[in-house]
């Protein structure tokens, strides 16, 4: 009994915020804590069975780590397999414990506001979920746009003005990015004749020239829909505005979706363009080093020009999209682990400082920020004022302590996880044992990274001392203790990948390794048997 | 056959990019339009150009060059749906943003001379 429901587990992530996100149309808004309740529910029971997926592709239940759900029954060329694999379950896992903190801070205000806010929230994880799970490039499409069509519908929640004009733009270009994708998986289909990866895998050793050539177009289109969604320069002007234009909770959940399009990226690379594929191996490598390289670049750049702390976060967003693919291209095991572990840290830390943002903004009225500006721009010295020991509100310590531990996640300086991070990347780019040449573009990796870590320090610290150190702050910012606990929650996800960096880290040295030996991934997906009709294997 | 199909999803591609390139919101939907339909005749012709021919197969071996390849079909199908549905939100928020602004420019607002 136990065995047929562990079969049908890997479906559990999709199906589930379907079904929940359905149900939670038929209540009216009026039952809000409802609503709240069996969204909350349904996300733990996500969370609970991404954990359970978890363990069982890490012990020996699947062989080689690889656990294949036959759509359908259809066996894997034919019908859709769901494939989880170490690195699609770290995903889902990640997609859970953001998406529940998510939840938990818009019970105080923002679901309350608009409607079918609950729904949409969770037919995005249902999207992001089947995205991660996926074996088949057309069903990832499908996955691509529920993402994006909840995302639409979320971004335009809180309905004003800024809004409005964000999601004109975010809207036009994702629909000509899924334009782009379905021309790409046409031009697969007509060089291989085949969607499921695995078997686009396992046929291009022996494709034919012309063909070849079909297939490398009809690839590099979709890595550009897919770096469109990660926001590498020159496509990643669409995030900043979007990013600051969307309601917190939700601009948190977006940071995800820019992760989907790093996880495709990386998928794609590791499982077709392997060292099996012949002529083909590690195409589009040069442009993704460059291309992320550039990115970095820019997004320092953004980040010491931007004024507001949502464009910030989002120009920070872009360095670490920059990052990861600039890492991913090197190809190397022992980077794409450390890339792992920096995508988790940075994916919690911005999603955390989105949150934050907005109960920044609360004890900066816009007078108090004006007055600061205008006295940056004339270079007013302030008149030191006589201080005689004002008792400090616990809410501005809360925020203060939580501003400076996000700071030092974001910028990876120690001791917390994003320090871990940096320093992971590091190692694997410096070891000597490693097949990475010390060329150009690893030290032009580290110096950006380095750069890019002072460029975050110095803007959050200006920031910081413009808020927290502003002459007037008369009245102490309200807060709700459900925000001020996914805040900390968010953080203390971070100090977790801290502590426990050791088990983590083998865990993602295992998923590293399992990407970059595809064979075993192929071969479970094409030999999955079909189960017989009175539930046995034939 | 296959040149005349090239040049038209051509023209219609060109087109498209042409129009969602223009600052007006309306010639920037229909621009998405001649895009989808661009698009969907491109996935169909990927399996390959034929006339009169079945998609569906009997029971048994049966010759494959006599039948069309039915998973473009399907494939166009899904996105169509998926466009359609897409470029329908568009609007919605197009004219929201037309009543918020009062004017139908992509930055919602007038540009100044």
């Amino acid at each position: 009994m136990m065995e047929q429901w562990a079969k049908q587990l890997i479906i559990v992530p999709i199906l589930l915020p379907l079904l929940t996100g359905a149900l939670l149309i038929l209540f009216s808004e009026r039952h809000h804590k409802l609503k709240l309740t069996i969204s909350l529910i349904s996300t733990l029971f996500n969370l609970g069975a991404a954990i359970f997926l978890l363990k069982l592709t890490d012990s020996e239940y699947w062989a080689n780590g690889v656990g294949v759900y036959l759509a359908a029954n259809w066996i894997a060329p034919f019908g859709i397999a769901l494939v989880a694999d170490r690195l699609a379950v770290l995903m889902l896992l990640l997609t859970a414990s953001l998406g529940l903190v998510v939840l938990c801070y818009s019970s105080a205000r923002w679901g309350r506001i608009g409607v079918h806010y609950y729904s949409l929230i969770q037919f995005l994880f249902m999207g992001l979920n089947g995205a991660f799970l996926t074996g088949d490039l057309f069903n990832l499409f499908v996955f691509f746009e529920v993402t994006l069509a909840a995302s639409y519908g979320l971004l335009l929640h809180g309905y004003n003005r800024t809004r409005i004009r964000a999601g004109m733009q975010y809207i036009v270009i994702n629909l000509v990015c899924s334009f782009f994708f379905l021309i790409a998986v046409a031009l697969v289909y007509a060089a291989v004749g085949t969607l499921n990866m695995a078997d686009i895998a396992a046929s291009l050793p022996a494709i034919k020239p012309q063909s070849r050539q079909l297939l490398e177009v009809g690839a590099a289109i979709l890595v550009v829909t897919f770096l469109t969604k990660s926001a590498i320069w020159p496509l990643c002007f669409w995030l900043p505005t979007t990013y600051s234009a969307a309601s917190p909770p939700v601009a948190a959940m977006l940071v995800l979706v820019t992760k989907v399009g790093i996880y495709a990226v990386l998928r794609l690379s590791t499982l077709v363009f392997s060292e099996a594929a012949g002529s083909s191996e590690s195409f589009g490598q040069t442009v993704l080093l460059w291309g992320g390289l550039v990115t970095i670049a820019f997004g320092l750049v953004g980040v010491f020009a931007s004024q507001e702390l949502g464009r910030l976060v989002g120009y920070s967003a872009i360095v670490s999209s920059g990052t990861l693919l600039a890492a991913i291209s090197f190809g190397q095991p022992s980077l794409t682990s450390a890339a792992l572990f920096y995508l988790m840290s940075s994916t919690l830390v911005i999603g955390a400082f989105m949150l934050l943002n907005e109960l920044i903004e609360r004890i900066r009225t816009p007078a108090a920020a004006m007055i600061a500006l205008t006295m940056e721009a004339f270079a007013v010295e302030d008149e030191p004022q006589e201080s005689a020991g004002v008792a400090t509100p616990a809410a501005m310590v809360f925020l203060g302590l939580a501003f400076v531990g996000c700071s030092l996640v974001m910028t990876g300086l120690p001791p917390l996880s994003g320090f871990m991070a940096k320093f992971g990347l590091f190692h694997a780019l410096l070891d000597e044992h490693s097949n990475i040449s010390l060329g150009y573009s690893v030290w032009a990796l580290i110096a950006l990274v380095v750069i890019s870590g002072l460029a975050g320090t110095i803007a959050l610290m200006r920031f910081g001392v413009r808020t927290f150190w502003a002459v007037d702050i008369s009245t102490p910012p309200l807060l709700r203790a459900s925000e001020v606990a996914s805040v900390f929650l968010l953080l203390m996800l971070c100090v977790l990948m801290t502590v426990g960096a050791g088990p983590l880290t083998h865990y993602l040295d295992r998923t590293a390794a399992s990407l970059h030996t595809p064979q075993l991934y192929i071969e479970r997906v094409l030999t999955q048997d079909a189960v017989s009709g009175r539930g046995e294997i034939p | 056959m296959e040149a005349i199909l090239a040049i038209s999803i051509g023209i219609l591609f060109g087109s498209g990019t042409w129009l969602i390139l223009r600052p007006r919101t309306f010639q920037v939907i229909t621009g998405l339009l001649l895009l989808s339909y661009a698009v969907n005749l491109f996935i169909f012709l990927m399996g390959r150009a034929v006339i009169n021919k079945a998609p569906l197969t009997v029971n048994g071996a049966v010759d494959p060059t006599l039948y069309a390849d039915p998973l473009p079909q399907a494939l166009v199908l899904t996105a169509i749906v998926i466009g359609f549905a897409s470029t329908a939100l568009y609007l919605v928020v197009l004219l929201a943003s037309r009543g918020l602004t009062g004017t139908d420019h992509v930055d919602g607002k007038e540009p100044t001379k």
